[in-house]
């Protein structure tokens, strides 16, 4: 079996984003930009199948500019055998990424996708759903636990009232939560090792799918802000307080 | 045609309060004809419920076997089914919906609006992104079906009005694809009020130190009529159940009072608590981010501050 693992370059993390001052976007100059951290454990998971025996290989893809072969590099030094790299330099929204990851599925054939369940920049949470719908297969998202046997998925979702089990026939789209696993550091030599394994660069206008956005954003703005409070002295004091407030 | 579907959601015979405050988005959009769709095993007391609810013109009541325990993969081509007439197609930004709307969108052939939190007109939306640090205005197009989820602690719950709508009976349109089987699902279940909708809530975070340790925070939360929730670190370190995780990556609530003790207030949760009323926050450390947007804060020992709380109120 293969598995495709979409990645999405975003800003890392860590960074505090913040709307640039004319509005027209976040600030991305000179941020220190990752792999979408819900796409890694996506990848982590696919390595662990592969190294338990059940898959042969895992390729990584990414659509985007030059920079996303960094992600690329990275995943391939976590593991990953092939990366794909699907270049454009437009803004790509989720319908259309799950139409280009459609085309890579018709041409690697894989037996499971595992993406991320949502990319931390845009949280849209949408693109794995929508991959499933266009190649008309299983979808379990949201995935804390995954189990495979005889050509099915068991898998375990975080879902409002709790756990949801599923059993999924392969091929499926699969994406992953927070509680799936813990992804592998990476390690200098397999750095080295990863700018030998095989990236292939594809342009989007190759595929013959149409990026052009459905939606047009047309103003980014900071978040009202929550001022501090006070610090209180004692619990009597917050008691108070709430009473005042008509709270308690 | 203007005209509005909302899908409900709906549990155990009864509608989530999430589908009332989406159908409280839907009717911020200017339009007056909404209908809400109801799938079910057995559809009559969820489908009644929602002609209750003020402002809704029809309840459509789509019964069928399949619908007992429904799947993304089942119900999707039936919203297309019933996408023709309408203008806008609206969930609750719930896990059930996030699974759910978009691979419907993809079958109808649109982009999808995620989280809105609220409506500029009836099709200019606010969400937020980058786990609330910016707000983006987007524009869907004019000529196309607009599929959106509605950010359910934005909005609040529209009321029953003084009649009951028409309930339609449709068949189900579309089949089993049969590659998706629930197994099992297991609910916290538990006492108390549902963490997504009660006005107020207790969380604790990691400095709860063990599961034992959260029994201060279950017994303040009983004397208060709070539901309880937790911060990540509190669910990772296998404290308390995921379903109790409020953040970004867990339930966004917006309860009138929320308490958060122990919890240092990384941004993750903060976000989603942004939107609660009043936040009281209990922590050890002064400096804890937390108390940059708590409006009161005690610092101390939260093994003394608690059981002294639960006791004055």
């Amino acid at each position: 079996m293969k598995i495709l693992v979409p990645i999405k370059r975003v800003v890392d993390y860590n960074v505090r984003v913040r709307v640039k001052s004319d509005g027209s976007g976040v600030e991305t100059e000179g941020v220190k930009m990752s792999i979408n951290p819900f796409d890694e454990i996506a990848l982590e998971e696919a390595l662990r199948i592969k190294e338990a025996g059940t898959a042969e290989e895992v390729v990584v893809c990414s659509i985007g500019g030059k920079d996303c072969q960094q992600q690329l590099r990275t995943g391939l030094a976590m593991g990953a055998d092939r990366a794909i790299h699907v270049t454009t330099d437009s803004a790509v929204q989720p319908l259309a990424a799950a139409r280009i990851f459609l085309k890579l599925i018709e041409q690697e054939s894989p037996g499971m996708v595992f993406l991320g369940k949502q990319a931390i920049d845009d949280d849209n949470s949408q693109t794995g759903q929508m991959l499933a719908a266009l190649w008309d297969r299983p979808q379990a998202t949201f995935a804390s636990k995954v189990e495979l046997s005889d050509g099915k998925a068991k898998v375990t979702r975080e879902v409002d009232a709790g756990l949801e089990t599923l059993e999924v026939d392969l091929p499926a789209v699969l994406t992953v939560d927070l509680r799936l696993n813990e992804p592998r550091f990476v390690k200098l030599p397999d750095i080295m090792k990863a700018k030998r394994k095989p990236l292939d660069e594809i342009a989007l206008d190759d595929l013959g799918v149409e990026a052009s956005a459905q939606l047009e954003v047309t103003a980014y703005e900071p978040p009202p802000t929550r001022s501090g409070g006070r610090i209180l002295e004692s619990a009597q004091e917050l008691v108070d307080e709430l009473k005042n407030k008509g709270l308690l | 045609m203007a005209r509005v579907l909302i899908i409900a959601q709906h549990e155990d015979g009864a509608l989530n309060p999430a589908t009332a405050k989406t159908l409280s988005g839907a009717k911020s959009l200017g339009i007056d004809d909404i209908d809400i769709a109801v799938f079910a095993e057995s559809g009559a007391g969820v489908a009644q419920q929602a002609s209750r609810l003020a402002g809704v013109t029809r309840v459509l009541m789509i019964e069928h076997a399949d619908f007992a325990h429904p799947t993304a993969a089942r119900l999707a081509p039936e919203i297309k089914a019933l996408a023709d007439g309408y203008s806008h197609i609206l969930g609750p930004s719930t896990t059930f919906g996030r699974d759910l709307m978009p691979r419907a969108a993809a079958l109808i052939g649109v982009g999808q609006v995620s989280d809105v939190q609220e409506v500029l007109d009836s099709h200019t939306f606010k969400r937020p992104i980058y786990a609330g640090n910016a707000i983006v205005t987007v524009k869907a197009p004019e000529d196309r079906t607009v599929v959106a989820t509605i950010r359910s602690a934005s909005y609040s719950a529209v009321a029953e009005g003084d009649s009951a709508c028409d309930i339609e009976t449709r068949e189900a349109a579309a089949s089993d694809p049969g590659h998706t089987r629930l197994v099992n699902l297991e609910t916290g279940g538990g006492d108390g009020p549902d963490l997504q909708t009660a006005d107020r809530v207790v969380s604790g975070g990691r400095a709860m130190g063990s599961s034992d340790g959260f029994d201060v925070i279950y017994s303040f939360a009983k004397k208060l009529g709070a539901a309880v929730g937790a911060s990540r670190a509190a669910v990772d370190a296998g404290y308390v159940p995921n379903e109790l995780q409020v953040g970004q990556t867990g339930k966004i609530i917006a309860p009138e009072l929320y308490f958060a003790i122990g919890i240092s207030g990384a941004i993750q949760h903060l976000t989603g608590i942004k939107d609660a009323g009043t936040i009281v926050a209990i922590n050890k450390d002064a400096e804890a981010p937390i108390f940059e947007v708590a409006d009161y804060g005690l610092v101390g020992d939260l093994f003394e501050i608690v059981p002294e709380l639960e006791k004055l109120i």
